[in-house]
């Protein structure tokens, strides 16, 4: 086991260092950097002016060395700063953090909530109406974008209550937060509920096949019994992995939503940072982004090892 | 792959054909025929079968867009601006007055083009990283494992989304952005598929008989990998129309003048919810009738071809 997570950290870091390169890179291969956004804009044509603030930027240095002030900025707890604030990118990030946290947390909740139950129901009456309307469903939920969803909603609250509930200036209670939220995260959380229905129902199926299911049932014990105290117990297993894979992704996925909703998050602030090229935003964000996702996986692995008495990791 | 698609292609074709004859005789049926199996495929397979026409007619729009649409999708006409559907533009105009209906027959062709294009670029490059680093293991597939571990820790649309940043807004750079983030699930499935059957005997005569190593993976491992990958390219299809519709909702995917579904949504439709509410429903209600007949269809396709799944 010891060996195993020493090899799983490692290989940690160099998926972290590899996405650190490329997206480092990428940015840079952008045609037109901050400055040339900032000129335009500004409709100056001063080229010593320019060379100045590049120079400032430390944009007037070689790629390489660039990235190394980065990654070792990095390790002292320094992001650099924003090019369009130009405060520090940790002030800028930090607080938008815990909006996509509650958004992520809520969409999760709303999403396993939904599709654990019905995709249990969807199993247990396989092919029959119910199963084939929840199947539909969930198929419905897989093919609707979440955004546009979000705006369907949006579009019922104007016709029923003629206000739109969107995010205008900061909330007052913890309430109202939530039901704020609610909206884009029932919308997000949708096509989560949709997977996680989809996989419950398929592992559910495979477990209710197994010989010690039809020991269970030969011995007497109660339909209920036997799907939920024998079946769903064994059949949440691939079910923990899902959710944890999808737990990572809300946290990076509602970009769309979150600009629909006008949500100050870290994925709308994603989209604005790459749109005004501020590449400290842009490549911190990025990478935050994977540790959130690297880092569940990983914890994700371990949980299943832990619930699951047959898996043993090897080094 | 390129130089061996028509083998490849018929390979897989008997392979499938070979699976579905499987699925006529469970079913108790001996229909012959290309009718017959179309007949039975909608009577075994409704669901699959309600997404094979909705691919139809999605197809269809985009290949005879013209024939099928009165106005141009770009030309503009202020006078109708923001008009409501009516017997003349039913699905009605848009802000610049350009007639709705058409603009989503016209977009179907960009969200084909994307889809597709997007599609195939994933799985081929998948499938020569999978093969290749199944195939050969050692220092390869080491290699290739840390490519995929990398391009798997991110969620699809933020690395599609740098991608299309770092690329530049246009149709083929779309088309790039997005296969990028598809490869790994590819790579993953042909891997392992590939470690597996390396070790059959099949491989082993074919070796025996001094076929080259090239030529064993290519013509013989490759195509018996197909089955699950014509399964994930399905999935992949709608995930990549909805991918193309987020980044072009953004304004980072495809630019001006093309009618892209998600583009027509725009960033002002939270806007048009309480003024124009027929600008955000029609172009939504094409992505989602589009991405819901390739999951429909998918479904099909992998009762068919993966026996573990049936039931």
């Amino acid at each position: 086991m010891a060996s195993y997570l020493t090899r799983r950290l490692m290989l940690m870091v160099v998926t972290l260092f590899g996405i650190s390169i490329i997206i480092f890179f990428l940015l840079r291969v952008v045609p037109g950097n901050i400055v040339d956004i900032l000129f335009d804009s500004a409709g100056m044509v001063n080229p010593a002016e320019k060379v100045k603030i590049e120079r400032e930027l430390g944009l007037d240095k070689p790629i390489p060395v660039q990235y190394l002030a980065w990654i070792g900025g990095i390790a002292q707890g320094d992001l650099g700063y924003s090019y369009v604030s130009e405060k520090p990118a940790l002030d800028e990030i930090a607080p938008r953090i815990p909006v996509t946290a509650k958004l992520a947390l809520l969409a999760l909740i709303f999403s396993i909530a939904l599709g654990i139950p019905l995709g249990v129901i969807s199993a247990v009456k396989q092919n029959s109406g119910v199963d084939y309307a929840l199947r539909v469903l969930s198929l419905t939920g897989l093919s609707v974008p979440a955004f546009w969803l979000g705006l369907l909603i949006l579009m019922a609250f104007v016709a029923r209550f003629d206000t739109i509930p969107i995010y205008t200036e900061p909330t007052k209670s913890l309430w109202e937060e939530l039901l704020l939220y609610s909206v884009p995260a029932a919308a997000v959380g949708f096509r989560s509920s949709a997977l996680i229905m989809r996989l419950t129902r398929s592992s559910m199926l495979e477990v209710l096949r197994q010989d010690y299911i039809r020991t269970a049932r030969a011995k007497g014990a109660s339909a209920q019994a036997v799907n939920y105290d024998h079946a769903l117990r064994n059949a949440l297993l691939p079910v923990v992995t899902i959710v944890g894979i999808e737990a990572a992704f809300l946290f990076g996925g509602p970009i769309v939503t979150e600009t629909v909703f006008n949500i100050p998050g870290v994925a709308r602030f994603l989209v604005e940072a790459i749109r005004t090229r501020d590449y400290p935003i842009v490549q911190n964000l990025v990478m935050f982004i994977a540790i959130v996702v690297v880092v569940v996986n990983f914890l994700v692995d371990l949980t299943y090892a832990a619930l699951d008495p047959r898996i043993k990791y090897a080094g | 792959m390129p130089g061996d698609a028509p083998v490849t292609v018929s390979d897989s074709g008997i392979e499938i054909a070979d699976a579905y004859a499987a699925d006529l005789k469970r079913a108790g049926l001996r229909k012959s025929g290309l009718r017959g199996a179309i007949g039975h495929f909608f009577l075994r397979h409704p669901l699959g079968a309600a997404g094979a026409i909705i691919m139809g007619v999605f197809v269809f729009g985009a290949l005879f867009a013209d024939l099928i649409t009165l106005y141009d999708p770009l030309q503009t006409n202020a006078p109708l601006s923001l008009t409501p559907p009516s017997r003349a533009h039913w699905m009605g105009a848009d802000f610049m007055g350009r007639d709705i209906y058409s603009r989503i027959v016209y977009g179907a062709r960009i969200s084909l083009a994307v889809g597709i294009g997007s599609t195939l670029l994933g799985c081929v490059f998948g499938a020569a990283i999978g093969l290749t680093s199944g195939y050969l293991g050692g220092w390869v597939d080491l290699l290739a494992q840390r490519i995929i571990d990398i391009l798997q820790a991110l969620p699809l649309l933020v690395l599609a989304l740098v991608m299309a940043a770092a690329l530049g807004p246009s149709l083929r750079n779309t088309i790039i952005a997005i296969a990028i983030p598809l490869i790994p699930s590819v790579a993953r499935v042909i891997r392992s598929n590939t470690l597996a059957l390396r070790e059959l005997p099949f491989v082993e005569a074919a070796r025996a008989i001094g076929m080259s190593e090239a030529r064993i993976a290519v013509r013989h491992v490759l195509p018996n990998t197909l089955a699950p990958v014509i399964v994930l390219a399905t999935a992949q299809l709608g995930a990549a129309i909805l991918t193309e519709a987020s980044l072009s909702f953004l304004g980072l995917g495809i630019p001006e003048p093309y009618p892209s579904w998600g583009r027509m949504l725009s960033e002002s439709a939270a806007e048009y919810v309480r003024t124009a509410p027929w600008l955000v429903i029609f172009p939504g209600l094409a992505i989602s009738l589009t991405v819901f007949g390739t999951n429909l269809l998918g479904d099909a396709l992998r009762d068919i071809l993966d026996p573990r799944q049936r039931s």
